[in-house]
């Protein structure tokens, strides 16, 4: 995992579902096949509410149309981020979209199990409110090793909550590389 | 000090005598469901790291239950069922339920227990939030991803962290207007969708003894809306009696070993509600804790009836549907799907006054389907009852976040099946006793 992680901010807001962060008719695609696996990328957040879509004024892509992914990199969440369907294409689909730290004030299981297990990306916490802090492209970056956030756009850094449990499978990349590394896989 | 239910099933498949909330186990599995959406990226993520040669863990535990995208022309949709059929072939397992075949299911989480797949004090995972539905039969069910899935396919284990139990207490008995939908849209809309997340729900009280299985099913189903890690009631004769003749007809393992809540306190929540005393409930657009009572917003006008998907597509659901359509005409278009294409044989084995369940509802101008998820998630653009425009739809289905079934500007009421019917019958949102006369 990277611990360092600088970019552009896209802000949603509370409960982001599954559904909006990729859409179910996009699902038939087999994410396993690379030449598939690349258009959750270009689908990502597509079904966000233009109301709701890169705050605080919304209206903005994620992905440009034709793109295959996103120019934002840390996505900046509300309460309850992931909640809906146990779709680990929804992880995957920011993952494809260049997203590799999602920063939340809470999240939904699945999608957070999903996040750690599969590799796609890490699930920071902040307990302060920072969809009303953060907008939309500010420039942001993400200390994982520090546990904090700057925005160097408005000059002000937040505390993210510790990764607890799951911090060995974070930093062994996925489930698979964590079980291998205690030697459960033999 | 005792242990919750929840408590006892994974402290059994840790290999331990006891576990406490908040700690991280590894347990063993004793059913693995994949359907055809998650499936085909499982069954990658298990040949990626396992290889192209490796077998499942064991043929007997994993459950493959083509049902999200059946009846469509879409060709990727119609590929992930062969990818589910070759893998079948492949690994020689018994338990694939095919589409085009006379074994061809339905919905998932309903196939499960008819098929004789869930029993009292095991683990079941699936690819599948709604995995959880199977708490109803006293076990530990939950929703995880394909990565996951994958690994438990080689393995037969995944980690967990244990769960804090939150305890529902129901006392009374349930009104004739009154299904188990209206119960869990009034805890969801209690405790909003995310009351419950990494947490336990469990259910118990005399209103719940008094339920039938289905009903308990349809409360487990949508803890999920909660953030519910799993749902669980503790099972009784009603739970016994009815995995015995499942395992039974289908021959799956028939012995079990019950759990029962010792805890007596450490609950992080405890509630009680009265029967007798709630409403018909509806959860109106974008989500599933936006609760009100069906007498405060009664006369919101609609363009659509859904009845169907594992929460409102089992054979009580339609019985209760028909007992208000029965003699009289729908106002707006009314979609039927059967979850199970044993539900869908019901309907036409199941009387109301004379008729069969099926005339009863194409009697009062409704389009029934096919058994399968249908457009309780959208779906590829063809799906049966699919809102390919932003209309007012009331659905016994179980999330109505934007775009769920289909446009992203839709409104969708969830309600029970009763409260969907009776709407039907006026094209705005009513309150089902006054149709029950
Ligand atoms: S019926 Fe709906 S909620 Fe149930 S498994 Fe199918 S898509 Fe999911």
């Amino acid at each position: 995992m990277d611990k360092l992680i600088q970019g552009r901010a896209y802000v949603l807001g509370d409960k982001v579902d599954t559904d909006q962060i990729i859409p179910a008719n996009y699902l038939v695609y087999d994410p396993s096949k690379p030449e598939e696996r690349k258009l959750f990328g270009r689908y990502a957040l597509c079904g966000v509410p233009p109301e709701g879509a890169g705050l605080p004024d919304g209206g903005v892509p994620f992905v440009e149309e034709g793109a295959e992914s996103s120019e934002y990199r840390i996505v900046v969440g509300g309460r309850n981020f992931g909640c809906g369907s146990s779709r680990e294409h929804a992880p995957l689909a920011l993952a494809e979209a260049g997203i590799t730290v999602v920063v939340a004030e809470s999240y939904a299981r699945i999608f957070y199990r999903n996040s750690v297990n599969g590799g796609y990306l890490v699930p920071a916490e902040c307990a302060e409110r920072l969809v009303e802090q953060v907008r939309t492209g500010d420039e942001l970056r993400v200390d994982l090793a520090a546990g904090t956030l700057e925005n160097l756009t408005r000059g002000t850094t937040h505390k993210l909550l510790p990764l607890g449990a799951v911090v060995g499978i974070l930093e062994a990349g996925d489930i698979f590389k964590y079980a291998g590394s205690v030697g459960m896989l033999g | 000090m005792g242990s919750t239910m929840t408590e006892q099933i994974l402290a059994r498949h840790a290999g331990r005598d006891s576990v406490r909330a908040g700690e991280t186990i590894w347990i063993d599995v004793d059913i693995l469901m994949t359907h055809d959406v998650c499936g085909p990226g499982t069954i990658g993520v298990f040949k990626e790291h396992f290889g192209d040669a490796a077998r499942v863990w064991d043929r007997h535990k994993v459950v493959l239950i083509p049902d999200h995208y059946i009846f469509t022309a879409d060709e990727h949709a119609n590929r992930n069922v062969r990818t589910l059929r070759e893998f079948a072939a492949e690994q020689d397992l018994p338990y694939f339920y095919d589409v085009g075949t006379e074994r061809y299911k339905g919905v998932c989480h309903i196939a499960l227990p008819e098929e004789g797949h869930t029993r009292p004090g095991e683990v079941l995972l699936g690819t599948d939030s709604h995995t959880c539905t199977a708490g109803a039969f006293g076990e530990f069910a939950t929703g995880i991803g394909n990565t996951e899935a994958g690994f438990v396919m080689g393995t037969g284990k995944l980690w967990v962290k244990v769960p804090e139990t939150m305890r529902f207490e129901f006392e009374g008995e349930l009104p004739p207007y009154l299904m188990a939908k209206d119960l869990i849209l009034a805890v969801i809309g209690d405790i909003g969708t995310e009351g419950a997340t990494y947490r336990a729900m469990e259910f118990v009280g005399e209103g719940i003894s008094g339920l039938t299985i289905e009903d308990r099913m349809t409360l487990c189903n949508m803890v999920i809306e909660a953030g519910g890690k799993n749902g669980v009631v503790q099972p009784d004769e009603v739970t016994f009696d009815y995995v015995r003749r499942r395992t039974a007809k289908s021959g799956t393992k028939a012995d079990f070993e019950p759990v029962y809540d010792t805890a007596d306190g450490g609950y992080v929540h405890v509630s009680s509600y009265d029967m007798s005393r709630l409403e018909p409930m509806v959860a109106r657009p974008h989500s599933p804790d936006n609760k009100s009572c069906v007498s405060e917003v009664a006369g919101t006008r609609l363009d659509r009836a859904y009845i169907g998907s594992c929460t409102g597509g089992k054979v009580s659901d339609f019985q209760a549907a028909a007992r208000i359509l029965a003699g009289r005409e729908v106002r707006i278009d009314t979609f039927i799907v059967p979850a199970t294409t044993e539900v869908a044989a019901a309907l036409d084995t199941e009387r109301l006054n004379g008729q069969t369940l099926r005339e009863v509802f194409e009697g009062a101008g409704c389009r029934v389907g096919q058994a399968s998820c249908a457009a309780c998630l959208g779906g590829p653009i063809d799906t049966f009852g699919r809102l390919n425009e932003p209309l007012a739809c009331i659905s016994a289905t179980n999330r109505n976040f934007p775009g769920r079934m289909g446009h992203k500007d839709a409104g969708v009421y969830l309600a029970s099946p009763l409260t969907v019917a009776a709407s039907a019958l006026t094209g705005h949102i009513t309150d089902p006793r006054d149709m029950l006369g």
